[in-house]
């Protein structure tokens, strides 16, 4: 369980630190949950990680204790230094579903973040259209969003979080609604902007390919109780080439221990 | 659906005119039944006076007059409690007992008690107009606030926005599609509540008065043309909702 980091990224200074981290549900008829139990975690500026585990093993719930949208049972997380407690204006969260405002165009989308700042409607608009052209929407800002394919709805989800510069972007499963083809180009245009931007990226998935074509590292996550069962680091180049050898080792690794765990336990 | 009328949906209106004018004419009472074209006539000439109680189209502008108002005052307090009690869970339970006490009571009901409180008038028929708005636009309200997508509020509050913009952008534009057909519903109900409250004690005008008034003189031709009138206010009514609400909330419709 020990985080094995060497070489280039070491040497970013730390941006997020999870620590002791635990989250006990309790449940309607008075029992209790433990979904994420004594996590500790960090992540260094610029590093693009994934949050890979089985369904029901927490990884949503640690994003969202992350994001500010839930609070920890125990533990704490911190954001260069600075304790979370509740949405913080550096960091940006990417959902699975649709999340944009269809009653907005696309631009007014991009530009809600901005807008919420006060900032005036030319300069957001400025500023969003840079981030529609990095997403390869220009020409769609008055489009509606739901003239918009799913895949284009979450570049421009991607988009409305960039605009508002935020330190670490955390994303939720966000192209677990795509069809695969879609997916793959998803997740090769996100290379695309994580390396133009180079932001901090906290990424949840439960699709190993996925994890191994993005992450730096791949934080695999146990059954519930969600405990960190092992860090893998993935220290090819991008774009990964996903018939390689070197990528096959890894995804076979990282299937293994999701296997393990999905094989249920002895004792609950 | 709107647009195209196919022939078939008109068959049974044009057997109903038919039927309508074979048993004036065969019936040739003109208090009992009259024919179709007495009806027209009075419709055509809606600046004709009625007994000296005033005209159809003077009638038609009271009761117009008394359910936008009634209406206005109802969904001015209906819809900012409906956002409180959808977005509170607090405020929700403090107001439910007693909303779900008065809500079964018509708003006919309520007209004796409003005549004692305010007296033969306007405010007394205000009063039971905006009891007929309130509900189904308080009810309405409450579902559009509680229906608006978590996600729409998560993705706003990790952008950034405090409480008054929640409510403002996000919310407030989330739940409108569902708070206007609150409003289009509750408009409905306004009105019939108007044209039955009109013909109850105390009044000498609208829509609902002069019926009555004509069913006084056995004028029934009057009492024909006055129904069809308030019909079709109401058809007109619920077509600028609907209209309005086409072009502004079809993301509604076109969302999935």
């Amino acid at each position: 369980m020990s985080d094995k980091a060497s070489g280039g990224l070491s040497e970013q200074r730390i941006i997020l630190e999870i620590r002791h981290l635990s989250k006990t549900f309790s449940t309607d008829t008075g029992g209790e949950v433990v979904a994420l139990s004594d996590m500790d975690l960090t992540a260094r500026e610029g590093e693009f990680i994934c949050i890979l585990g089985p369904s029901g093993c927490g990884k949503t719930t640690l994003l969202r204790i992350i994001g500010g949208l839930e609070k920890a049972t125990s533990g704490e997380v911190q954001l260069e230094g600075q304790v979370i407690d509740g949405p913080s204006p550096y960091m940006a969260m990417i959902f699975q579903e649709y999340s944009l405002y269809p009653w907005r165009t696309v631009i007014d989308n991009v530009a809600f973040g901005l807008e919420v700042r006060g900032i005036p409607r030319n300069d957001r608009y400025r500023i969003a259209r840079q981030y529609l052209a990095l997403i390869g929407l220009t020409g769609f800002e008055e489009s509606r969003t739901y003239e918009l394919s799913g895949g284009m709805r979450q570049r421009v989800a991607v988009a409305r979080a960039l605009a508002i510069e935020p330190r670490v972007l955390l994303m939720d499963e966000p192209f677990g609604a795509l069809d695969a083809q879609t997916r793959n180009r998803m997740q090769f245009e996100l290379l695309h902007i994580w390396e133009k931007t180079r932001k901090t990226v906290i990424f949840v998935t439960h699709s190993v390919d996925e994890a191994v074509f993005l992450a730096d590292r791949i934080v695999v996550l146990t059954r519930r109780p969600g405990r960190i069962k092992e860090i893998v680091e993935v220290s090819e180049t991008r774009p990964r080439e996903r018939t390689a050898q070197a990528f096959i080792a890894i995804r076979r690794h990282v299937l293994d221990l999701i296997s393990e765990e999905s094989t249920p336990p002895s004792k609950v | 659906m709107g647009g195209m009328r196919r022939p078939i949906a008109i068959i049974l209106p044009l057997l109903i005119l038919i039927g309508w004018e074979v048993a004036a004419i065969v019936i040739n009472n003109e208090f009992f039944l009259p024919k179709l074209e007495s009806v027209i006539t009075v419709i055509l000439h809606p600046t004709a006076d009625v007994f000296g109680s005033g005209s159809l189209i003077e009638h038609a502008g009271f009761s117009i007059e008394r359910v936008v108002l009634g209406f206005i005052i109802g969904a001015v307090i209906a819809v900012p409690l409906g956002v409180g009690m959808g977005r509170s869970h607090r405020f929700e339970e403090f107001f439910d007992t007693t909303i779900q006490i008065f809500r079964p009571i018509p708003p006919i009901a309520w007209l004796p008690l409003s005549l004692a409180w305010f007296k033969i008038g306007i405010t007394s028929i205000l009063f039971i107009i905006f009891i007929g708005a309130f509900f189904p636009i308080l009810l309405n309200t409450i579902d559009a606030v509680k229906g608006v997508k978590r996600t729409w509020i998560e993705v706003a509050a990790t952008l950034g926005t405090n409480e008054r913009q929640l409510l403002s952008k996000v919310i407030l534009p989330g739940a409108a599609p569902t708070i206007w057909t609150g409003l289009r519903v509750g408009f409905g109900i306004a009105w019939m509540t108007v044209v039955a409250a009109e013909m109850l004690p105390g009044t000498s005008h609208g829509l609902g008065y002069m019926i009555l008034y004509s069913y006084n003189f056995g004028q029934i031709q009057y009492i024909i043309a006055g129904m069809i009138v308030i019909g079709i206010i109401g058809i007109g009514f619920d077509f600028l909702f609907k209209e309005i609400e086409n072009k502004r909330f079809s993301w509604r419709s076109l969302e999935r």
